[in-house]
């Protein structure tokens, strides 16, 4: 049966649109234009690596290992508790986790925007209570509290889809032979557990390292990420080369952390993720 | 399944007939695309230009002239009638981006005062008409603030720590930092800048945030005591809340003009002078000054105006006052020094 | 305890990711703009909500975009993974990779090259340019479910549909695609979603005045709070959730039925 043809509008559609649009912000990041034309430099990736702009990506690397790591102990004994038999009604347990994710996102972010201000409800309670307000918008906490309720889900849904294919018999065996919970905690569900740890780490790093909207609607302005470097480059400032030479840089960033990550994943063939 | 496929198949190409339908069946008239700063017009206004005119405005907002200008630069977007400011028209005259707009089109621009006619940034007032102007200056809440406003260095004072917002414009940031030093907001001095850079670096972590219009809502709420604004949205916030007052500072500011051009690359310059024309007729351009509470350079405008607001120096500054105050002028290929400056400073 | 220990860890996140929301929908209906006090109920924010042409069209905008761009992906989306389930191993593993481009890189990423490549061959920002954005960051996630059905289907299928006399044409038309439609409906229903939720790809390939939804929540969230965003988040949560239940309800039942 060949039918290779049925796949040729989408690959000529993806060299197109992915291939070609790639290839271009390749070709912008190294060219200068000048008034001889066009020639090649390395100049706008040598601008990068000034302190000011190093100090860029080390605070985005730096802002998403937290909300990264924060979501990870907050969404480990999430994710337990959902696979675990507690309740009878585990699928609408699992529902209910899920329904906040189809939110619009910045509906999500604009929620905290709300409650954070210092007349929000969060400040009013506290001023209710006759303590101080707090500045609590546009921080960096605010930033990583942004980051950590928009990505929990896809930290706690990986984790959870492995915890709840792992064989009961295991744990059994692993009691009958004198292990306390604790033992089987530690030698056998976290180790099970870690293609879904690896994968809920890589969904929660990726867009929380690329993101420019919660570090503009939370942040303020204040905190500049590599993604809003990005967007400043393209839409306020016009230069196109740099914006470019910095959006490598970031996927670069990207690829090393998915290399990395992969290498500790097991075979698993995609899907199964939502 | 079979059954359910075929449904499922149906169903889509009722979805795409019906898409296809609506999408011819809209209406033939001529669409006009408007790009203004947000919050700069009362929309009623659009209303009835599409009335009276039978054409449709769609109609899109910006926050600076910064990227409003990158956006017609690049030359994806399409636009009939843009806002800009005095120096990003310089520069867009410069660049050959804007058409001669035919006057003999646009009668009611007899209405505006000879003293916005002419001004440097359009010497033969061949592409622009002039839509509202302004000054920048302070906003401060009284409950918050008791010492008299009257400099620049306020914003720089460590008792307000996080409670001072400043705007996301680069010409206008650095503006305020250049002007506190007592230099020109239009400096080519590169160690002048260098000292306006290190002023806003060292002031980045009293600011509690760089907004655009979110100002407004911000100040009236009461979320922070000082803001850098421009005149018409501070005349806006004072109506809101009596807790708000407007400061010039003694080291000067900015003087600004914001003008109505149409574009080169416009399809429809002629609807486009029409919408330019409606703009300046005495009502139209009274609604507007009405609702956004900007200064007006309609002659007509201030004929209707409270004599209250004429006599507010926040409003109506009187010419003498404005001594020290520099208008932005187009920097040629200097504003990438700008650009540097603005980026290091939000990258900091 | 133990139970009691889990139960309220449980409750905590709920509270945690409902608590903002919920706040939100209850403040859609407050009488005063302020959001610290509460000053009596209103249907105000959502009148005016209705009354907004920008966000009116925005939605629109939105649908239509979803629609054709679910419906185009899907198109291609399946047919092109018909044709990669059908190649050599070594040139289906080289697609395969190919096609987790757009699904691994950075969102602003894939924005910001469509931008470029839009502007360098001088296309036109707007309807169009969104419309094929949002078709091109689709066709993977259909192709990725499409795929586990092909390769659950039994090999000697098309053939025998062959054997029986159907032509190739018929033989896809009446086996292969009953067989792998829960896949391009899982695709479909997918991609819509993704289009609709999608905010950083619109935000660089878009231009001329031409909106979403998410755009609009953008720059009504940068002027600050208004409570016309709280009653827009209502409608949309409420819609969400019944659209999930509705979802959640038939696969349930074709569990039940396929057990």
């Amino acid at each position: 049966m060949k039918r290779n043809w049925l796949s040729y509008p989408y690959l000529l559609w993806m060299l197109l649109f992915i291939f070609l649009p790639l290839l271009l912000v390749l070709f912008y990041s190294i060219t200068v234009r000048t008034e001889e034309g066009i020639s090649f430099t390395m100049e706008h990736f040598r601008r990068f690596l000034e302190p000011i702009y190093l100090r860029v990506l080390f605070r985005s690397v730096k802002l998403a290992l937290i909300s990264t790591l924060l979501c990870l102990l907050l969404g480990y004994p999430m994710a337990m508790i959902l696979a675990g038999n507690h309740f009878k009604q585990k699928n609408i347990m699992v529902f209910l986790f899920v329904v906040p994710m189809w939110m619009n996102f910045l509906l999500r972010t604009y929620a905290w925007m709300t409650l954070l201000e210092k007349t929000g409800l969060i400040n009013t309670f506290l001023s209710w209570l006759g303590l101080s307000p707090l500045n609590l918008l546009y921080t960096e906490e605010a930033v990583i509290l942004g980051m950590v309720y928009n990505f929990l889900p896809f930290m706690v849904l990986p984790i959870y889809s492995v915890l709840s294919k792992i064989d009961k018999n295991l744990i059994e065996a692993a009691e009958d032979l004198g292990a306390d919970g604790f033992t089987v905690f530690r030698k056998v569900i976290i180790p099970l557990s870690l293609p879904g740890v690896i994968s809920g780490i890589t969904m929660v790093f990726m867009p929380a390292v690329t993101t420019f909207v919660i570090s503009r609607l939370l942040g303020g302005g204040q905190f500049t990420l590599i993604g809003n470097l990005i967007e400043q480059q393209f839409l306020l400032v016009g230069d196109w080369s740099f914006g470019s030479a910095i959006s490598m840089v970031m996927m670069a960033v990207i690829l090393l952390s998915i290399g990395v990550m992969s290498k500790y994943e097991k075979e698993n063939e995609g899907g199964g993720l939502l | 399944m079979n059954k359910k496929g075929r449904l499922f198949l149906g169903v889509i190409m009722l979805m795409l007939v019906v898409l296809v339908l609506s999408s011819c069946g809209q209406d033939k008239r001529v669409v006009l695309n408007v790009y203004n700063w947000g919050d700069y017009i009362d929309e009623s206004v659009i209303d009835t230009f599409e009335k009276k005119y039978n054409i449709r405005v769609n109609y899109d907002t910006f926050s600076t002239n910064e990227d409003m200008y990158v956006k017609i630069k690049s030359g994806g977007a399409n636009y009939d009638v843009l806002f800009p400011s005095d120096y990003t028209i310089e520069r867009m005259i410069k660049e050959d981006m804007l058409a001669k707009l035919d006057f003999n089109n646009i009668p009611n621009y007899k209405y505006i005062e000879e003293r916005f006619k002419n001004l440097d940034y359009d010497p033969q007032n061949e592409y622009s008409v002039p839509y509202m102007w302004g000054t920048v200056g302070i906003l401060y809440n009284k409950t918050m603030v008791d010492e008299p406003v009257t400099s620049w260095r306020i914003l720089w004072d460590q008792k307000y720590n996080k409670q001072i917002l400043m705007l996301d414009s680069q010409r206008d940031s650095i503006g305020v930092a250049l002007k506190m030093l007592g230099y020109d907001m239009n400096t080519r001095n590169l160690e002048e800048l260098e000292a306006a850079k290190e002023a806003l670096i060292q002031q980045k972590p009293l600011v509690l945030a760089y907004v655009g219009d979110d100002v407004k809502d911000k100040m009236i709420a009461g979320e922070a005591a000082l803001a850098v604004v421009w005149s018409g949205d501070a005349v806006n916030m004072k109506q809101e809340s009596s807790d708000l007052e407007y400061a010039l500072p003694r080291e000067g500011s900015n003087l600004w003009f914001d003008a109505m051009v149409v574009p080169k690359t416009s399809k429809h310059k002629a609807e486009a002078e029409k919408f330019i024309n409606f703009m300046c007729e005495p009502e139209i351009a009274f609604k507007n000054a009405d609702y956004i509470d900007y200064s007006s350079p309609h002659r007509e405008v201030k004929k209707m105006l409270d004599p209250a607001l004429l006599n507010d120096p926040a409003a109506y500054p009187k010419e003498e006052d404005l001594v020290n105050y520099d208008i932005f002028k187009d920097l040629g290929d200097y504003l990438k020094v700008y650009d540097r400056i603005w980026t290091e400073v939000k990258a900091h | 305890m133990k139970r009691f220990l889990k139960k309220g860890y449980a409750a905590l996140i709920y509270l945690f990711l409902y608590a903002p929301i919920l706040i939100l929908i209850v403040f859609s209906f407050n009488a005063s703009k302020s959001r610290g006090t509460w000053a009596g109920f209103t249907f105000n924010w959502y009148l005016q909500l209705f009354k907004d042409r920008q966000i009116m069209k925005a939605l629109s905008n939105t649908m239509i975009i979803a629609v054709l761009s679910a419906v185009i992906a899907t198109v291609i989306g399946t047919a092109a993974a018909i044709g990669i389930h059908n190649m050599k191993r070594l040139k289906k593993t080289i697609v395969m990779n190919l096609t987790y481009i757009p699904v691994v890189n950075p969102d602003i990423v894939t924005g910001l090259s469509l931008m470029l490549l839009f502007v360098f061959s001088n296309f036109q920002l707007g309807f169009v340019s969104l419309l094929l954005a949002h078709i091109t960051f689709n066709i993977p996630y259909v192709i990725l479910s499409v795929m586990p059905k092909l390769k659950q289907l039994d090999k000697h299928l098309y053939e025998a549909a062959l054997d029986l006399g159907a032509t190739p044409f018929e033989a896809y038309r009446k086996v292969i695609l009953p067989e792998i439609m829960p896949g391009v409906f899982t695709g479909l229903l997918l991609a819509f979603t993704l289009s609709v939720d999608d905010f950083v790809i619109s935000f660089f390939t878009t231009g001329s005045g031409v909106s979403t939804l998410s755009i609009i929540i953008y720059s009504m969230a940068r002027r600050g709070i208004n409570p016309k965003i709280n009653a827009l988040s209502s409608l949309l949560f409420l819609t969400v959730l019944l659209l999930l239940i509705i979802v959640n309800l038939r696969m349930s039942g074709e569990n039940k039925k396929k057990e």
